[in-house]
């Protein structure tokens, strides 16, 4: 992107670094960025200011979805700490972790044939959702005492979580069609 | 509805300064065109006096296309040559036809893959032609309306098209010499419209179910913004299915087992149509069918019978409202508004069924045919700029997810669906031979895992990048996403920052050398026209850049640039002038080209300074006052 954009996405928002954030201020700084940059806003300028508005707008629109959703927001913290989260690589997961997991996908697994699958489906959702806010709060712990393998760490568990619910998800999905 | 009242009395710009711009919304059925006058959205009357033009096209033998009621009179005479519901085969391809309601209707050129043609009297005619025979219309009654030129038109279109339904549609638009300020979705019009109207606060659903598409948004509103928080739809569902339904109701009873001849069948659905109207507001209707003019079929038809008739086309369409409400993580006591639109909702079967599935009552006070139109009539007067002052704001998103096809068939989504446009993603790629100067890409639309289930939407071929060993060639391709909703692919090697050349392969639709050529034949233009007109847009075109850069050279020019930088620019500056002075358009076009490399580090050296004043939170209102300055001088 030509555009010195050099700004990390807090920054970009007028926020500090930090796991926590007021969501509200970021929502607020958003709209009056994309105010200013939509390319609503250039409809009858020229080309290149055309061209630069709708790059600036883009990123506005990435960096502020990307920070809204506390685990890619927890991801680009890692990102600009340097640590690098490969999905591919193998670390050594927790035995209890890796268990709970175990039991939460064959619950999933069972969900359409329940009596009520909806009802099991909301069962399993409230189950990852726990998961989700203890991971939070141990990120957030993590990240506040500069521990970034630890954060990594909760991070990749937070992801298995994250991709259960997407599954849940598109079973609702497919249960409703 | 009521009038929109959209600026206070004495703000609106004076005449002189007005730049005309007008919404359209190019329906399945009909099509209307509005435009703000004094303050207000209205909807222009077409030469009949209607304000709904049917989105009908009669090709008479000599070629002349004729457009609206005079056309559908047509319908029952001459089937053939009468073509209705074009919108259903924008950005389909041959394959798309079968099964489908138009197949049976019409006789169709399939040879063209990637675009079928309805075969007419007057020759071949993709759906593109045919929209642009509508669209060519209605800048007639908006230029007759308005008494003068557009600066060009904000055109609506169903939020479930993809992208090939949406280039079509622009397409159509060039065809038709009317410059789209900006496509903007159905419902998101709607809402507009419906916003402002009433000044609502809140999260709004806008169930749009018209003649032959269905859409369903969530938005929330605030202060002008309109934010788009999920979408879903049928592209291929609508009013015009009920009418097929009442035709099998009616053949059912009446023991027809043979319409097959082209004019009974446009009577058939004439006959359904009449008594679906009809049924919105009575219990039950006496039906006279003239089946052929040998026979006919007498009865009485109740609206139970309909609903019967109808029930499962209205269930196809809450899937979708269940799927935009868990795509925005909502719940129904989330939602402060239902808002319906579209002829067909004034089914009551679906109105019921709509209030039922949101548990609360729906809004149907709003004319349900005419919101589009009004809505996209408000952005095109902003986006002309004759509203500097106004807050509308529309953020929204692409309906389906854009991905490329990996190994074993599979498609790897990069822009997932619901996401806020424009939007850029860019991927890394590299070569896994020695040697390797090219690689391809097939970019697909869709949620499904395999790539044959998904939309195809272009095959790219990048080339030029440096022969090396496998692997150390690294090249970042970047999709953008535009505020049209439209993909554009780019590529660049990373290491040396050569821009790789790219080859595009459209899947359905025209290519960019297809719609030059297009023009370039249409009868509308002869040569020395065409000549003339591009002339006159490359003129139009180097004034407007020429007060621009005039304009922020006053303002700025000293804080942003050296001495050197500033006589580079003007020498540009001088070179576009000169240019002007000439017939060359071509010369106009390429000055004003090295006018825009020249000053693109200015453009963005200023943009940049006041985006980070912005940011920083200082006067935001003088930043936003010199922008403004900026944009419109």
């Amino acid at each position: 992107m030509s555009v010195d954009f050099s700004d990390n996405h807090f920054q970009l928002f007028d926020l500090p670094v930090s796991f926590v954030v007021n969501q509200a201020k970021l929502t607020q700084r958003f709209q009056a960025l994309q105010r200013e940059l939509h390319p609503d806003r250039f409809a009858s300028a020229t080309a290149a200011e055309k061209r630069w508005s709708m790059q600036a707008a883009s990123l506005v629109n990435e960096a502020y979805q990307n920070l809204t959703k506390p685990l890619s927001r927890a991801c680009y913290l890692l990102e600009l700490n340097g640590i690098c989260i490969d999905e591919e690589t193998d670390t050594q997961m927790d035995s209890m972790f890796l268990m709970q997991q175990m039991e939460l996908r064959e619950a999933l697994g069972d969900a359409p044939e329940a009596s009520d699958p909806f009802k099991a489906l909301d069962s399993i959702r409230a189950d990852l959702n726990q998961g989700i806010d203890s991971s939070a709060a141990r990120f957030d712990a993590a990240a506040d005492s500069g521990d970034w393998t630890t954060a990594r760490d909760v991070v990749r568990e937070w992801q298995f979580f994250d991709k259960l619910k997407r599954e849940v998800k598109s079973i609702e999905a497919r249960l409703d069609d | 509805m009521a009038l929109l009242q959209i600026s206070e009395p004495g703000q609106a710009p004076a005449p002189h300064q007005r730049r005309d711009a007008v919404g359209i919304d190019l329906g399945t059925t009909n099509s209307l065109v509005a435009a703000v006058r004094s303050g207000s959205a209205v909807v222009l009357a077409n030469h009949d006096g209607d304000v709904s033009t049917p989105s009908v096209v009669y090709f008479a033998e000599d070629g002349t296309a004729i457009v609206g009621r005079e056309a559908e009179a047509q319908s029952v005479v001459d089937p053939m040559n009468t073509i209705r519901s074009a919108k259903r085969l924008m950005g389909k391809g041959s394959a798309d036809l079968a099964g489908t309601w138009l197949a049976g209707h019409y006789t169709f050129d399939t040879g063209d893959e990637a675009m079928p043609a309805f075969v007419t009297q007057a020759g071949n005619k993709s759906a593109i032609d045919v929209s642009a025979a509508i669209l060519s219309r209605l800048k007639t009654v908006a230029t007759e309306s308005v008494g003068g030129d557009l600066v060009g038109a904000v055109i609506t279109v169903p939020a479930y098209f993809d992208d090939a339904q949406r280039q079509a549609t622009k397409d159509a638009a060039t065809l038709a010499g009317l410059p789209v300020l900006r496509l903007i979705n159905e419902p998101t019009a709607a809402a507009v419209a419906y916003g402002l109207d009433r000044d609502e606060t809140g999260t709004v659903v806008v169930y749009d179910l018209g003649g032959g598409t269905f859409d369903i948004s969530v938005l929330k509103m605030q202060s002008g913004l309109f934010e788009v928080l999920a979408t879903a739809g049928d592209t291929a569902l609508g009013g015009d299915d009920f009418d097929e339904a009442v035709v099998e109701l009616l053949s059912s009873l009446a023991g027809v087992l043979d319409l097959e001849d082209r004019g009974a069948q446009r009577r058939a659905l004439k006959c359904a149509r009449d008594l679906k109207e009809a049924l919105s507001d009575q219990e039950s209707v006496e039906v006279d069918w003239d089946i052929d003019g040998s026979r006919s079929w007498q009865g009485t038809i109740s609206r139970a019978q309909f609903n019967t008739a109808i029930e499962g086309l209205v269930k196809k369409t809450l899937s979708p409202c269940r799927r935009v409400m868990r795509d925005a993580d909502l719940d129904n006591s989330d939602i402060s508004a239902v808002v319906m639109v579209g002829g067909a909702t004034r089914v009551p079967l679906v109105r019921d069924s709509v209030s039922e599935f949101f548990n609360q009552t729906v809004l149907t006070d709003i004319n349900p045919d005419q919101v589009v139109a009004v809505g996209a009539a408000i952005q095109a007067d902003v986006l002309a700029g004759n509203k500097p002052d106004s807050d509308l704001l529309l953020l929204d998103v692409i309906p389906l997810s854009l991905g490329l096809e990996t190994m074993g068939g599979l498609a790897e989504k990069i822009v997932p669906r619901n996401t806020t446009i424009p939007i850029a993603r860019a991927q890394e790629f590299t070569t896994y031979k020695d040697g390797q100067t090219a690689l391809a890409l097939h970019v697909v639309q869709g949620e499904r895992e395999l790539v044959d289930d998904c939309r195809s939407l272009a095959r790219f071929e990048l080339s030029g990048f440096p022969s090396r060993v496998a692997g150390a060639v690294r090249i970042q391709v970047l999709f953008q996403v535009d505020a049209d909703g439209l993909l554009t692919v780019s590529a660049m090697e990373k290491e040396s920052g050569v821009l790789a050349t790219i080859d595009v392969k459209p899947s359905y639709g025209l290519s960019d050398g297809d719609i030059e050529s297009m023009l370039k034949d249409s009868m509308d233009y002869a040569a020395e026209d065409m000549h003339k007109r591009l002339l006159q847009e490359q003129r139009v075109d180097a004034e407007r850049v020429l007060e621009a850069i005039a304009a922020a050279l006053a303002a700025d020019g000293e804080d942003h640039l050296d001495d050197g930088e500033r006589a580079a620019i003007d020498g540009h500056i001088e070179l576009v002038s000169q240019a002007l002075s000439g017939e060359d358009g071509d010369a106009i076009k390429s000055a004003v080209e090295a006018l825009e490399r020249g000053s693109a580090s200015f453009v963005e050296r200023r943009m940049n300074a006041s985006v980070k004043q912005l940011m920083a939170g200082q006067h935001v209102d003088a930043v936003v006052a010199k922008l403004e300055e900026s944009e419109e001088p």
